[in-house]
């Protein structure tokens, strides 16, 4: 089924995906469809696995310093940066609203 | 640096108002319009900074103030490929604090991912635990004074709904001429222990002494440094009022709140704000709000981008946190991995209110007084040191460490162990006092002396300044006998029957000895003169 336009506009704002056209709403709706097949098997009474480490052991590690002091490597990724601060906006800049960004809709 | 929450910094204002709320069991009555009393809810959620070496998934150091991003791993900068991996120390540390508060530790417990966009929080996403944290149901007992003179306190309990591990995220200084944010990742991965209470409490003096109670019980477990100006203790507090046997209002949630003092007050205005707002025909918005501490109000920071939703999905690269006890200890497991709660249990420090307790049965002080003494970083050693070296009973000595040297302390802005008098020099004078060598009011000049850190001992000075008690009895006589004979109407008074005029006599032969005579001494040769004219 259609997935609504306002849902569309709430995934790309939470996740910053641009579905960009018909075509990638399409494939998000056949991921749906094959996400919803899980349905089709009765889980009652069955806990959920959330990780294939769910036997493993969780490694603890010692609390030495043995990481860091690598600012200049670091910064090289930054496209601007002050002092060794890297810089960022003065705050998010929140997605246009729908009307206001040319989406797949008003393309196609 | 000593943190203190001393009652002299509470305005008689707010602990009028606690006072009040407590009387009323926690309800606030009706301003001008309004008919029914109110309810304030106040929960809180705390953020502790685990006191470690290195970060929560990375060995990165963890310190305050050092150059920007020169601690930050490639994990913490969250530069793809990089992994985390759960350091040990913060897993004690949050299960010492688990037990410390009354807590069920969770044996198994899972990490979750919490997503935001926001530009110190390289990932997108917080590492934390939403679904099953390590530690759950607990209780945090804390006491309050309720009357102006700290003389009635009153035990209250706070129920604690669970302790996770997190993530920190960094550092953003915002450089509003440029229009920019520059961030720094430093603190970016350090471990927190988030504390969340449950809504019991009812006004910002109770919220108040919650933190200052957990905060004591953070630093003598040593799971945290909780110093709420480093930053390393960070209390956001969720407020709202009600009618009693109304459903619970809309809650907002204050931020920004830099110390336990200002908590109180933002706190108590937040409810006022609301009540007054209610009791006008508004409506309180389900907002965040942050503290202003010069104006000493909140202010609405409504959220451009609309209600978060986090997207909490499982951690998919660590496994659950398995925690063992003595009979669940596994047999063939190097125990560098094993975390045993039962070990830790059995190594847990006294907690303050066991310090207390302690103090109280073995020197017989006021419970108040044992407050005081945990209050104050380093006191109630330096207490219990004097104790060591003095012949005076301990009684006694909290009366000259809570009121001298504190007092002094407090105006001079000096931690205890900065203080010029040490406990030993204090116990000498004291045992100068104890040995009736010198009067209680030369023992002061005396103490205000050895302020100075001059190297002196006591003894030396009283030498110096001449204040030993007048030992010659015959010199004594004489000075009294002097009064008697100027103070002409004085005796008549007396020996018509009015013996408080005695005290007048007895004052003026102190003023006459400069403070060197023993007012009893005193008391009993003037009588005896008295009595015999």
């Amino acid at each position: 089924e259609q997935v609504p336009a306002a849902v569309l506009e709430h995934l790309e704002r939470l996740a910053l995906v641009d579905f960009r056209d018909a075509e990638g709403v399409q494939r998000l709706r056949e991921a749906v469809r094959f996400a919803e097949r899980l349905h089709e098997v009765d889980t009652e009474g069955v806990e959920p696995m959330d990780s294939v480490l769910e036997d493993r052991c969780l490694y603890l590690r010692e609390d030495d310093v043995t990481e860091g002091n690598c600012t200049k490597e670091l910064l090289k990724n930054a496209r601007e940066k002050i002092e060794e601060y890297f810089v960022a906006p003065p705050g998010n800049i929140p997605l246009p609203k729908l009307e206001e960004r040319e989406t797949f809709e008003q393309q196609s | 640096m000593t943190i203190s929450f001393s009652r002299k910094d509470t305005e008689p204002m707010e602990t009028a108002r606690a006072a009040a709320c407590h009387a009323r069991g926690g309800t606030v009555p009706a301003g001008q319009s309004g008919l029914a009393s109110w309810l304030p809810v106040v929960g809180l959620e705390i953020h502790a900074q685990i006191s470690s070496n290195s970060k929560l998934f990375s060995g990165s150091q963890v310190q305050f103030a050092a150059p920007p991003n020169s601690l930050v791993s490639f994990f913490d900068a969250s530069l793809p490929g990089t992994l985390p991996v759960l350091n040990r120390r913060c897993v004690e540390a949050a299960v010492m604090t688990g037990l410390a508060l009354n807590c069920s530790i969770n044996k198994k417990s899972l990490f979750d991912r919490k997503h935001y966009f926001y530009a110190d929080l390289p990932a997108g996403y917080q590492i934390t635990q939403k679904r099953v944290p390590i530690a759950v149901n607990g209780s945090l007992s804390y006491s309050l004074c309720i009357d102006n003179k700290m003389s009635r306190m009153v035990t209250k309990t706070v129920r604690i709904k669970q302790i996770q591990l997190e993530q920190d995220s960094g550092k953003s200084l915002h450089d509003d001429t440029r229009s920019q944010t520059l961030v720094d990742l430093n603190r970016a991965g350090v471990g927190l222990m988030e504390v969340v209470m449950e809504p019991d409490m009812c006004c910002g003096e109770e919220a108040a002494a919650a933190v200052r109670e957990l905060q004591l019980i953070l630093q003598t477990l040593g799971s945290s440094k909780a110093i709420m100006a480093e930053g390393q203790l960070r209390v956001d507090a969720n407020v709202s009022v009600h009618h009693p046997g109304e459903p619970y209002g809309v809650r907002t949630e204050v931020k920004n709140i830099n110390s336990v003092r200002f908590l109180a007050k933002a706190i108590d205005y937040e409810i006022q704000r609301q009540i007054e707002e209610l009791e006008n025909g508004g409506t309180i918005l389900n907002e965040t709000r942050a503290f202003d501490s010069k104006l000493g109000c909140t202010i609405s920071m409504r959220d451009k981008e609309g209600k978060q939703d986090y997207r909490f999905m499982p951690e998919p690269n660590l496994p659950p946190l398995i925690l063992y006890d003595a009979k669940s200890l596994p047999a063939n497991r190097n125990h560098q991995q094993v975390v045993n709660i039962d070990w830790i249990r059995e190594r847990l420090p006294d907690l303050p209110s066991v310090k207390r307790a302690k103090l109280v049965e073995l020197y017989g002080i006021l419970p108040e007084h044992s407050f005081t003494l945990l209050n104050e970083d380093g006191l109630a050693e330096y207490f219990e040191n004097v104790i060591k070296h003095t012949q005076m009973k301990p009684k006694k000595v909290i009366g000259w460490v809570l009121k001298e040297l504190l007092s002094y302390l407090k105006e001079h802005a000096l931690a205890v162990k900065d203080s010029p008098v040490s406990s030993f020099l204090l116990a000498d004078l004291l045992n100068l006092l104890e040995r009736k060598e010198i009067s209680s009011s030369a023992a002061k000049q005396v103490f205000e002396e050895l302020w100075k850190g001059e190297g002196k001992t006591p003894l030396e000075i009283v030498k110096e300044k001449h204040l030993e008690l007048l030992r010659d009895q015959e010199e004594l006589e004489q000075i009294c006998q002097a009064v008697i004979d100027r103070q002409e109407d004085e005796v008549m008074a007396i020996k018509a029957g009015n013996q408080k005029v005695l005290n007048k006599l007895i004052g003026l032969v102190q003023r006459a000895t400069r403070g060197r005579s023993n007012p009893v001494l005193v008391k009993q040769i003037l009588e005896k003169k008295l009595q015999s004219e």
